[in-house]
C-alpha cells in the first residue's frame, strides 16, 4: 500500500518537477496548488537504472533532483540499511560534501565517499555516516524506490539538505 | 510534521547578527549568529538574505557552511520565538570562514525544549528523601551558603573542596573564572582546589614557565610561516581542526611559499615539512601524507613514555653536528652545559629507546635544525599538547623539549615557536591560590578528607586518573550525607544544615554540589545542583592558542533560571556576606564583600580590567596590568579578530595586540634570560613499569573529532551519539583476532585499578599490542584504568595505562549502525 499511495503523490510532484524546467519558481507554483497541504518537498520521481544492469561496488552517476545536483548509485553486494532492490544493497547518494560542498570520491576499496578539501569520510553502507571528518549531517541519502514489474530503479526524495541550498528543490 | 531536514530558514536583511567565538576547542574559530523572529524569513535572492548569497541556483563549493545543525529556534525569556543560524566568519583571521564538526553545532546544542539541550538544568535542584526536585534559587542558595559556613566557623575553609573549571570557552572565561576565583581563594580563601582535568591546582606548564617561556609564544600565522612543523603529542586535525586546516595545510601543500619569501629574504625556502612525534599512527598523520606527500612527512612512532629520550638523543646529536645557536645560547640563556651534561644520550641509546632508528632520528635533525642551503637557521615550530601534558613525565619532557628548542633557537623568531596546542580556550583573572603546596585533592577525599565538594563545571567521575577509586569514595562519602538529608522532615534550614553538618563531621560524609549546564553524571552522587549558562546565554571574553582576546555576545538568555557561573559566584558571596553580617561578625562579612555584579561585564571589569592597577589586590591574569585598555566596547568593535594578549596600546580605536613573544629576547626570568634545565632520562615511574609488566595491552588514549570533551552536549545529539554511542577501542586486526574481537563488539578493559567497558574499533594502522580508547566519555570511563601516579607537581600519566581486554558479547544496534570503517583518510 505504502508503495502506491507513494506513486500517486509522486505524480503530482512530477508536474512540480516539469515547471522547474521551463524556469516557472517551484514553490510559488506549489503554493497555488495542491501542495499547500503538504509538509514534505513534492520531490520529482526519476527512473535511473534497471537493477539487473548494475555491477557490484561500482558507481552510477546520475543527477537529482536537478541538472545541478550530482548524485551516484551504488549496488553494494550485500544488504546494507536503506537498500533497494531484489538484493536490498542498492544505495544513492548525493556527491556534495555536507561541509562546504566539495565533490566527495567514491573509494571502492574500503567502499568510502572521501572529500579532498577537508578529508571528511562517509560510509554508503551505514546510511551515509560520517566516519571523520568536518561535517555536522551524513552525505544526503537519495530514496529509491525500485519496481519489480520493470525491475527499474528510481530516485523519489532527497533525506537531509543538499550543500549549497536553502531547500533541496532549488 | 516533517522530519527530514531538507530546508533551512534564511535569515532576512537586518536580522540580528552578533560575534561568537566557538566555545569548544582552543582555537576558538570565529562565527556570526543571525537571530530574527521565527516568523520572518529570508528569499532566495541575494538582496533578499543576510548573508547575500544567491540561493535560486546551486552554491559552487567552498561558498559557506550551511546545514540544518547550524539552525535553531529558541525562545527568549519574555516567550517571543527566534530562528537562530550560526555560520563561520569568512573574515575572522582564525578559521577563514570554515566550520569544524563541533563549531557546526553550535546552533544545535543551544536550549530549545525539544533539542539537545532538553535535559539542561533550568532551575538549581536539590535531593529530597530519595529523588531530585525543582527548588528557588533562595533556598538552594541558602543550604549551599549554610552548609558552607557551618564548616568555616568550625572547620576553617581547608574543609571546602572545589573541582573548577580554570578556562575559556563554554566552561569559562576570563569572567567566570574571576567569579569564581574571587570566591574560592580571597573569600572562602580554601587551598583544597583541583582543576577540571587534574587533581590538583597546578599549572599543565610548569617546566617551560619556570625556563622563561609562556606555553603561548606564538601566532597561528608562524605555521604558516614555518620550514618544518614538528607536531609532538598531538592529533591536530581531530584536536585544534581548523588551526590545521586553515594555517598548517596551506604551508604543507606549498600554497605559503610566496608568502614566506617575502617575510624572510634571502632564504632558501622550498615547501614545508612535518616530523610527527607519536607512537601512534593518528588520522592527521594520513593527512599530512596526502597534503605533503610523503616525502616530507616523518613519523617517529616512539614507544610510549620515551619522549625524553628522544629529545635528549637529538640535543646531543645537534651539539655534536654544531647546529646549536652558540651566539645566542651565550647572549641570551644560562644553564646550557649543565642542561647537556645531564640529558646526554648517544643516538645508538636513544634509538634502542625510543625504538626508532638511527636513520630516522638524523633525519629528523637534518630537517628541523640542520642550517638551510642558504646558511640560514630552519624555522621549527614545535607543537606539543596531551602527549607530553599526559605523558612520562610533564616536567622533565618540557624541560627537555624546551632545551632543545633553546639550543636551536626557535622561539621568538616568526615561523618558529614552543607551543602546546592547547584543549579548551584560556581565560584566566583569579587572585592568587591561597596555598603553598600542591594538593592532591583526589587522595584527600578518597582518604576522608574535605567536608564539602563543589564540582563546577567539571566532571571528576569522567576524566580523573584512578577514577573508578575516587568515584567509589564519594558515591560512599555522599550517599552518608543523603541518608542524614532524608531523616530531616519539614526541617527548617537551619535544620537540615545542622543533620548534614552532623554527617559531615561525625560520620564522614561529603556534601556534594554540581554547578554545571546538565546534570552529568554526578547527579548520581550529588545533594544539590545550580544551574549555569554558557556562551550565546552571556557575554564573555576568551583567548584563544595564539592568545587572541575575542568578545562571545550574549544573543539569548539561558534556560529558566540558570545563570553565569560569574553571578552564581556572586550569589553564594552575598548570601554568605548578609549571613556574617546579621551575626555581626565584620571580618567575615568583607571577606565576602566586592561581589556586587549585575552583569558579566561587572566580573570583567573587576577582574581583568583591575590587574595591575593601583589599589587592586594581588591579580594573577593572563591579561597582565594592560588588560586595563580593554573594554566591552573596545572589544565588540574589534569582532572574531579581537585583540592579541597582551594589549600594548589603545589607538585610533583599536587595540593592538601581540603577535609573538621574545622576540625582543626578554624572557620571562628575572634576569631575562631563558633558562635550560637538566632532564636526565629517568625510564617509566615505578608503579606505571609494575602495570606495564603485568598487562599486555597499551591504552593509549585522548579525544576523538565528533565529540567534544566528556559529551555534556554531545550526548544528546544525534548526529554525535549515533556515531560514538560509547567509547571507542582501536585495535590491531591481529590482536582482536586472536581476542575472537570483531568491530563492534564490546570489550572490557581492565586491570588492578578498575575496569570499564568499550566498542572495539579495528584499526590497522594501529600497532600490536597498543590501543586507543577515546577518554572522558559517558560510556566507558578509561580513567578508571590510570594509575594514582603524578609527576612531581602533581600532573597525571593517564597515556601512561596498561590494561588486558577480554570480549564482551555484541550491542546489536551498535553493530548495525556504526560504521567501522577506518578513519584513517587514504588515497
Amino acid at each position: 500500500m505504502a508503495a502506491i499511495s507513494r506513486r500517486v503523490f509522486l505524480k503530482a510532484g512530477g508536474g512540480v518537477a516539469a515547471s522547474v524546467a521551463i524556469g516557472v519558481p517551484a514553490l510559488t507554483q506549489a503554493a497555488t496548488s495542491s501542495a499547500e497541504g503538504r509538509v514534505n518537498l513534492p520531490y520529482p520521481m526519476n527512473a535511473i537504472t534497471k537493477a539487473e544492469k548494475l555491477q557490484v561496488n561500482t558507481p552510477v552517476p546520475f543527477s537529482y533532483p536537478d541538472a545541478a545536483s550530482p548524485c551516484v548509485l551504488i549496488k553494494m553486494g550485500t544488504p546494507v540499511p536503506g537498500g533497494v532492490g531484489p538484493e536490498r544493497d542498492i544505495v544513492a547518494y548525493s556527491t556534495l560534501c555536507t561541509h562546504m560542498g566539495c565533490p566527495v570520491t567514491y573509494d571502492p576499496g574500503p567502499r568510502l565517499f572521501k572529500c579532498p578539501c577537508h578529508f571528511s569520510i562517509f560510509d554508503p553502507e551505514h546510511v551515509g555516516q560520517m566516519v571523520s571528518g568536518q561535517a555536522t549531517e551524513n552525505l544526503p541519502g537519495i530514496v529509491l524506490e525500485y519496481n519489480p514489474d520493470d525491475d527499474s530503479v528510481s530516485a523519489v526524495a532527497v533525506e537531509g539538505l543538499i550543500y549549497g541550498r536553502q531547500s533541496n528543490l532549488l | 510534521m516533517a522530519t527530514n531536514k531538507d530546508r533551512v530558514a534564511l535569515p532576512p536583511p537586518g536580522a540580528q547578527k552578533t560575534n561568537l567565538a566557538c566555545h569548544f576547542c582552543i582555537v576558538g574559530c570565529g562565527y556570526h549568529v543571525y537571530k530574527w523572529p521565527e516568523n520572518q524569513e529570508g528569499g532566495r535572492a541575494p538582496d533578499e538574505n543576510a548573508l547575500g548569497l544567491d540561493f535560486r541556483k546551486q552554491l559552487p563549493p567552498l561558498a559557506i557552511t550551511l546545514t540544518p545543525a547550524m539552525q535553531n529556534t529558541i525562545t527568549d525569556k519574555d516567550g517571543k520565538r527566534y530562528n537562530i543560524m550560526i555560520v563561520p566568519d569568512k573574515q575572522c583571521l582564525v578559521n577563514k570562514g570554515l566550520s569544524s564538526t563541533r563549531g557546526g553545532q553550535l546552533a544545535r546544542v543551544m536550549y530549545s525544549p525539544e533539542g539537545v539541550g532538553r535535559e539542561r538544568l533550568r532551575s538549581p535542584r536539590v535531593y529530597v528523601g530519595d529523588q531530585w526536585v525543582d527548588t528557588s534559587w533562595e533556598d538552594a542558595l541558602a543550604l549551599y551558603a549554610g552548609v558552607t559556613k557551618k564548616i568555616l566557623d568550625n572547620d576553617g575553609p581547608a574543609a571546602l573542596a572545589f573541582d573548577c573549571f580554570d578556562h575559556g570557552g563554554a566552561g569559562g572565561g576570563f569572567e567566570n573564572t574571576w567569579g569564581t576565583g574571587k570566591l574560592m581563594f580571597s573569600a572562602l580563601k580554601t587551598p583544597l582546589v583541583r582543576i577540571h582535568n587534574r587533581p590538583a591546582y597546578n599549572s599543565e606548564c610548569h617546566a617551560t614557565r619556570e625556563m622563561g617561556i609562556g606555553e603561548l609564544n606564538n601566532s597561528y600565522a608562524d605555521a604558516e610561516l614555518a620550514d618544518v612543523i614538528l607536531a609532538i603529542g598531538c592529533n591536530s586535525y581531530e584536536t585544534q581542526t581548523n588551526y590545521f586546516l586553515a594555517h598548517w595545510l596551506p604551508n604543507l601543500q606549498g600554497q605559503t611559499v610566496a608568502q614566506r619569501k617575502q617575510r624572510f629574504p634571502g632564504e632558501s625556502i622550498v615547501p614545508a615539512k612535518i616530523i610527527f612525534v607519536d607512537p601512534r599512527r593518528t588520522p592527521t598523520i594520513a593527512i599530512a601524507e596526502q597534503a605533503a606527500g610523503k616525502d616530507n612527512v616523518l613519523h617517529l612512532d616512539i614507544e610510549p613514555g620515551t619522549d625524553i629520550a628522544l629529545f635528549n638523543g637529538l640535543l646531543t646529536y645537534v651539539v655534536e653536528q654544531g647546529w646549536q645557536d652558540k651566539d645566542f645560547i651565550t647572549a641570551h640563556t644560562n644553564g646550557f652545559d649543565q642542561a647537556l651534561q645531564a640529558n646526554r644520550m648517544s643516538l645508538e641509546e636513544t634509538s634502542r629507546v625510543t625504538g626508532v632508528p638511527q636513520d630516522k632520528l638524523k633525519l629528523a635533525a637534518e630537517w628541523a635544525y640542520k642550517p638551510k642551503a642558504s646558511g640560514h637557521r630552519p624555522h621549527a615550530m614545535h607543537a606539543y599538547e596531551k602527549g607530553i601534558i599526559w605523558g612520562n613525565d610533564n616536567y622533565l619532557i618540557q624541560s627537555a623539549l624546551v632545551d632543545l628548542v633553546l639550543a636551536t633557537h626557535n622561539v621568538g623568531r616568526r615561523g618558529t615557536g614552543v607551543v602546546r596546542m592547547g584543549g579548551h580556550q584560556e581565560g584566566y583573572t583569579r587572585p592568587p591560590y591561597p596555598g603553598d603546596s600542591k594538593i592532591y585533592v583526589d587522595q584527600e577525599i578518597i582518604n576522608g578528607k574535605g567536608m564539602m565538594y563543589t564540582a563546577w563545571g567539571a566532571n571528576p567521575f569522567q576524566t580523573t586518573l584512578n577514577a573508578e577509586q575516587h568515584r567509589a569514595v564519594i558515591l560512599r562519602r555522599a550517599n552518608i550525607v543523603r541518608e542524614a538529608m532524608a531523616s530531616v522532615r519539614g526541617g527548617s534550614t537551619a535544620q537540615r544544615v545542622e543533620a548534614i553538618y552532623d554527617a559531615l563531621k561525625n560520620k564522614g560524609g561529603l556534601f556534594l554540589t554540581n554547578i554545571n549546564l546538565y546534570p552529568t553524571k554526578l547527579a548520581e552522587a550529588a545533594h544539590l545542583m545550580l544551574p549555569a549558562a554558557h556562551p550565546g546565554e552571556m557575554d564573555l571574553t576568551s583567548m584563544n592558542g595564539e592568545r587572541r582576546l575575542r568578545l562571545s555576545e550574549k544573543f539569548t538568555d539561558p534556560p529558566g533560571s540558570a545563570k553565569p557561573d560569574c553571578l552564581i559566584a556572586a550569589a553564594i558571596a552575598n548570601t554568605l556576606h548578609q549571613l556574617y553580617s546579621a551575626e555581626g561578625k565584620q571580618d567575615m562579612a568583607a571577606r565576602f564583600a566586592g561581589f556586587d555584579w549585575k552583569s558579566e561585564e561587572d566580573a570583567f571589569n573587576d577582574g581583568f580590567r583591575m590587574a595591575g592597577q593601583a589599589g587592586a589586590g594581588p591579580i594573577d591574569s593572563q591579561g597582565g596590568p594592560t588588560g586595563n585598555l580593554v573594554t566591552y566596547s573596545r572589544l565588540r568593535a574589534m569582532g572574531n579578530n579581537g585583540v592579541q594578549l597582551p594589549v600594548k596600546e589603545y589607538r585610533d580605536g583599536k587595540l593592538l595586540g601581540t603577535e609573538m613573544l621574545y622576540s625582543d629576547y626578554k624572557f620571562d626570568t628575572s634576569d631575562g634570560k631563558a633558562q635550560f634545565k637538566p632532564a636526565t632520562w629517568p625510564g617509566l615511574p615505578k608503579p606505571v613499569a609494575e602495570q606495564k609488566e603485568k598487562y599486555r595491552f597499551w591504552i593509549n588514549n585522548g579525544r576523538i573529532n565528533e565529540v567534544w570533551q566528556t559529551l555534556y552536549h554531545d550526548q544528546y545529539n544525534e548526529f554525535v551519539r549515533r556515531r560514538v554511542p560509547m567509547a571507542y577501542l582501536e585495535i590491531n586486526p591481529e590482536d582482536a583476532q586472536a581476542l575472537a574481537i570483531v568491530s563492534g563488539d564490546v570489550v572490557e578493559v581492565y586491570n588492578d585499578r578498575g575496569s570499564s567497558y568499550a566498542l572495539a574499533y579495528l584499526e590497522a594502522d594501529i600497532k600490536r599490542n597498543q590501543t586507543f580508547m577515546q577518554f572522558g566519555h559517558f560510556n566507558g570511563v578509561m580513567g578508571d584504568l590510570t594509575t594514582p601516579w603524578t609527576d612531581r607537581n602533581v600532573i597525571p600519566y593517564y597515556k601512561g595505562t596498561w590494561a588486558d581486554l577480554r570480549r564482551i558479547g555484541t550491542v546489536e544496534e551498535f553493530k548495525r549502525s556504526i560504521s567501522f570503517k577506518t578513519r584513517r583518510f587514504k588515497a
